[in-house]
């Protein structure tokens, strides 16, 4: 006993730590001090307010997360009743079936995207607004689907025979028991998609047209074209937008994840 | 059992639902696999005679190919690297006091959440200032591709490493210490045997998180003039690509669908021993 607690290996995660430093916080603070440098290499603010007075700017961060959201919405509402029927009986049963829900998470996404796009092609839809929102659901589909698909199943069945013999019927049982247990999965689902999707400019450019744009394709063109600082401006309040996000999603979890300690908590 | 012919209506909707997303899911990648045999321009076009041509194609396309293998490079290397450094933090953190533990999953974290557009311009800076600033003889390459890959997938063999750290029995470990095996004897043969499934499958996530990544790759290979599969196919998908890639993509699919088929093949045979075992 003596000797074990003697033994505290964490020199091995000083590596990581050194690596962290370098390649994780560095950046992220030269993210802000390119932000706040001008063209002329002198401190100033002009970064940000270029960003703010830009309308276009504004605009462009309430159409990205108009897609963002429209996406998820859509995403959620055909991941759901699927995830719902494999946890169910007897679908539950055949393991392959969720397999294969789930198998396109491991084929490269831009190769997936080529397929949808040729097929849409073929049946005659262009590049317009809608393909792009069809790209983002069909890319996501299985990160949305994998959570909800996985709190469902690990779901204590007896809670749901409690509410039936209590007299509530299948809706009512669904409504006031298993959608609330299945929120940890929802929220889990929607922020492995909402967020991601402000970067995901690789689908928007190859399924959309001039109108269909996210804001991290702005931030890539900012970079290709030497603007470092307002480009590190857009960034940056894209940053402080994920960090607040991530806190109300966390707030939000924290709060759903209650109802189930007495239950199975998987996630 | 006898069902009520409700439940039985029932069953067929579901049935139904279920099919019909699967079908959405899957014919798109059907038809490239099915037209990667065919001579078409595109797909839709007439399918004229089976061919295997686009295959001979795609091993004379140089820059297919080197995409191919950059993907490839980029993901063994990196993946190698951040199940070797991901490991080792798992073990140090798993040692750690909660406070300094909580710091560094909550700067692990950062790396997950962060949107991939601000990470990606985060590496793209630091060389920047490595390079201009510090005045470093470094450049935008396939090495540091690589290390920006092994930063980004790191996390995640963390993750699936310290769940499998925390199930084990510490007192395997004291057992080994106490009977004198010295503390990095007992590591190796006690503790990395028990963590090997564990980094096997960290090893996993971090190759395919390496394979999709896109986003990381375009921006910090800016004036490199190195592609992977992902920016090749982005820069020739809003004008024409080759047909190819129809051949390419097929072999990804047949190559995901084997890994899996055995992988599920291993892990029931395993499940099969473990429950013989108890028994």
């Amino acid at each position: 006993m003596k000797k074990a607690k003697t033994f505290r290996p964490t020199a091995f995660a000083f590596p990581y730590v050194g690596v962290t430093i370098v390649f994780v916080i560095v950046p992220l603070i030269l993210v802000l001090i390119y932000s706040l440098i001008g063209e002329d290499g002198s401190f100033t603010f002009n970064n940000f307010i270029d960003v703010f007075s830009n309308p276009e700017n504004v605009n462009q961060l309430f159409k990205t997360v108009g897609i963002a959201a429209l996406s998820t919405a859509i995403c959620l509402v055909i991941a759901y009743p699927v995830a719902y029927i494999l946890a169910s009986s007897p679908f539950n049963k055949i393991a392959i079936l969720s397999l294969l829900f789930i198998i396109p998470m491991w084929i490269n996404f831009m190769l997936r995207i080529f397929a949808l796009k040729s097929m849409l092609q073929m049946i005659g839809i262009g590049q317009s607004y809608g393909a792009a929102v069809i790209g983002m659901v069909y890319d996501f589909f299985p990160y949305m689907l994998l959570p909800i698909y996985t709190v469902l199943s690990n779901m204590d069945k007896s809670y749901n025979e409690a509410s039936l013999d209590l007299g509530a019927n299948g809706v009512k049982t669904f409504l006031k028991v298993t959608l609330p247990l299945s929120l940890p999965g929802i929220i889990s689902g929607i922020s492995m998609m909402f967020m991601p999707i402000f970067s995901s400019y690789s689908i928007t450019m190859a399924m959309g047209d001039m109108n269909t744009s996210v804001i991290g394709a702005k931030i890539a063109t900012l970079f290709e074209q030497d603007s470092y600082g307002y480009g590190s401006a857009l960034s940056f309040v894209l940053l402080v937008i994920v960090i607040a996000v991530m806190l109300i999603g966390s707030a939000l979890s924290g709060k759903t994840s209650k109802p189930i300690k007495g239950g199975k908590k998987d996630e | 059992m006898n069902k009520k012919p409700s439940s039985i209506v029932a069953l067929i909707v579901k049935w139904l639902v279920l099919i019909i997303v699967l079908a959405a899911i899957y014919l798109p990648l059907i038809m490239i696999v099915a037209y990667s045999f065919s001579p078409a321009r595109s797909i839709g076009d007439e399918f004229g005679t089976f061919t295997l041509s686009l295959y001979g194609k795609l091993f004379e396309n140089e820059k297919l190919l080197s995409a191919t293998r950059n993907t490839l490079v980029i993901g063994i290397i990196s993946a190698t690297l951040a199940t070797l450094l991901g490991t080792t933090a798992s073990i140090g953190i798993h040692y750690m006091r909660k406070k300094s533990r909580a710091i560094i999953d909550a700067s692990s974290q950062i790396t997950i959440v962060n949107a991939e557009i601000v990470t990606a311009m985060g590496f793209f800076l630091l060389m920047l200032f490595l390079r201009d600033t510090l005045l470093l003889p470094v450049n935008f390459s396939i090495t540091w591709l690589i290390i920006a890959h092994t930063v980004i997938t790191t996390p995640y063999v963390i993750l699936t490493v310290s769940p499998r750290l925390k199930q084990l029995n510490p007192n395997t470990l004291e057992a080994s210490l106490d009977l004198g095996a010295g503390p990095m004897r007992s590591l190796f043969t006690v503790m990395l045997p028990q963590l090997a499934g564990a980094m096997v499958s960290g090893f996993a996530l971090a190759f395919t998180l390496s394979l999709d990544d896109f986003v990381i790759t375009n921006i910090n290979s800016i004036g490199a003039d190195i592609e992977t599969i992902s920016t090749f196919v982005y820069s020739g998908i809003r004008k024409k690509l080759p047909s190819e890639i129809r051949a390419l993509s097929t072999l990804i699919f047949a190559v995901v669908l084997i890994s899996l088929i055995v992988y599920n093949i291993i892990k029931n045979k395993n499940a099969k021993n473990s429950k013989g075992d108890k028994k």
